[in-house]
């Protein structure tokens, strides 16, 4: 009879450590998603001065430009957390499309060798992001969809396992019907 | 669209079960018909089969290229390629981006292959680089990327070899057959009509293995593409680029039978209606039911 209940306990205990791996597992997952987003941040921030010079190259008078886009580069410096990043990130982005949109006034600058390059490595990284948050958002669906369930909450909240905040990229212009000009 | 990629992935487990199951089936009616040594020939059966396997599983990147005569992409003029296949590695989650491959022939085909994420490469034909719209590729790159992720090459090597291991012990049962049994043992009790049963399922074995094989074949398929739409988030793309693929009428011919399965679309299947017959033994699910199973993920 002793024995049954041994096996019961060591069933109990192998259950309850693969729950927990599981989410070890899941909030390793989120951590990585959230560098791979970091990464990618990082590199699009690091091609921005070249940007900005080659532009100013041939449209130097465009002041409010230029602006926007040191605002967007501090705000990104200064953003703490998870929200921060998000709504910085979606302001540099809005300004980079200005300057993408831009060249179109200037043809000199669209045929720009350097130009041309960097903005398909600036493409590149959008993209990158793009796939860095998805990612990021699916693992913290994951992480926080097996906190809140049965049985595995009981074990998260023992083991002080907390919520993810979701990456989201708010701008204002992005929520709002898009307007197409020619 | 995780519940789909679970149900696939729970199909797998149960024919998985279903291969283990008749290999039990097959070696209790061995034991039962025969007087072969059981607990010699399964061990045995077994090594012989995993033995044959494990040096096309192991080298499989190396073997299926050379084999195909791919060419590695050039940085320069692939980086909007590479570019797309290391966006779509940080959305699979996958630490390792796999090599890019590319075929010289215009029939667009794409077709992954590695022992795991670790050692994987990609295989694009120029065709497909020529006749797919970017957001299209994006979804062949996934498809193969799902396959990859979802260590298919590893889990048709393993049906693999439950298929020779089944094939040899039937071979050698009806080897035994044909040189007759110890006198000593006939007559010991054996259910005539179980024996027949038997020895029928035996020499049937091989059949049922193989249809196992590519049923399971056919379910990763289906996986690949719901893990597709997992990784882009763009079922059109995937869908657009099936129709396309499937509508070229131009041969493949970088394909040969031994690489034919691990294509996108299979390259000698019949454009027409498949009969009964045919779909049981596809590699590949027809190109309509493809589609729709995707239309269904949300």
């Amino acid at each position: 009879m002793g024995w049954i209940v041994g096996i019961i306990i060591a069933v109990l205990i192998v259950w309850l450590v693969l729950m927990y791996n599981g989410l070890v597992r899941l909030k390793n997952m989120v951590e990585n998603g959230w560098s791979q987003i970091d990464v990618q941040l990082q590199r699009r921030f690091d091609l921005i001065p070249n940007l900005v010079e080659t532009v100013k190259g041939y449209a130097a008078h465009e002041k409010e430009l230029f602006e926007n886009i040191a605002k967007a580069k501090q705000s990104l410096i200064n953003a703490q957390g998870v929200a921060q990043k998000g709504e910085a990130s979606g302001e540099l982005s809005n300004a980079l499309k200005s300057i993408f949109a831009l060249s179109e006034a200037y043809p000199e600058l669209k045929a720009n060798q350097n130009f041309l390059e960097l903005q398909q490595e600036l493409k590149g990284t959008e993209d990158k992001i793009s796939f860095a948050r998805q990612f990021y958002n699916d693992s913290v669906t994951r992480l926080n969809q097996q906190i809140d369930m049965f049985p595995t909450n009981i074990v998260a909240s023992i083991f002080n396992f907390t919520k993810r905040e979701y990456f989201e990229i708010d701008t204002p212009e992005a929520r709002g019907p898009v307007k197409v000009q020619f | 669209m995780f519940e789909i990629v679970r149900k696939n992935k729970r199909i797998t487990g149960f024919i998985v079960f279903m291969f283990i199951a008749l290999i039990a089936v097959i070696v209790y009616s061995v034991g039962y018909v025969s007087s072969m040594d059981m607990y010699l020939m399964i061990p045995l059966a077994l090594i012989i089969s995993i033995i044959t396997s494990i040096g096309t599983y192991y080298y499989s990147d190396r073997i299926v290229l050379a084999v195909s005569g791919a060419r590695p992409a050039d940085d320069k003029e692939f980086k909007y390629i590479k570019d797309n296949l290391e966006g779509l590695c940080i959305a699979a989650g996958l630490r390792t981006v796999p090599r890019l491959y590319i075929i010289d022939d215009s029939a667009p085909n794409a077709f992954a292959t590695g022992r795991n994420p670790e050692n994987a490469v990609i295989c694009l034909t120029t065709g497909l680089l020529d006749k797919l719209e970017m957001y299209e590729l994006e979804g062949v790159i996934a498809h193969e990327l799902g396959h990859i992720k979802n260590y298919d090459i590893l889990i048709s090597t393993i049906a693999t070899v439950m298929v020779g291991m089944i094939a040899l012990l039937a071979d050698w049962f009806t080897r035994t057959m044909f040189w007759g049994r110890d006198d000593d043992d006939s007559g010991g009790g054996r259910n005539p009509f179980l024996l027949i049963i038997g020895i029928l399922l035996i020499v049937l074995s091989p059949i049922i293995a193989q249809f196992m094989q590519l049923a399971l074949s056919r379910n990763r398929e289906y996986l690949a593409d719901a893990t597709a739409i997992e990784f882009t988030r763009n079922p059109n793309g995937l869908i657009n680029a099936l129709k396309k693929i499937s509508d070229d009428k131009e041969p493949l011919e970088a394909a040969n039978k031994a690489t034919a399965n691990m294509y996108i679309i299979n390259p000698f299947k019949e454009r027409e209606q498949m009969t009964w017959m045919q779909r049981m033994f596809a590699t590949h699910p027809p190109i309509e039911d493809r589609i729709n199973a995707i239309q269904n993920i949300h």
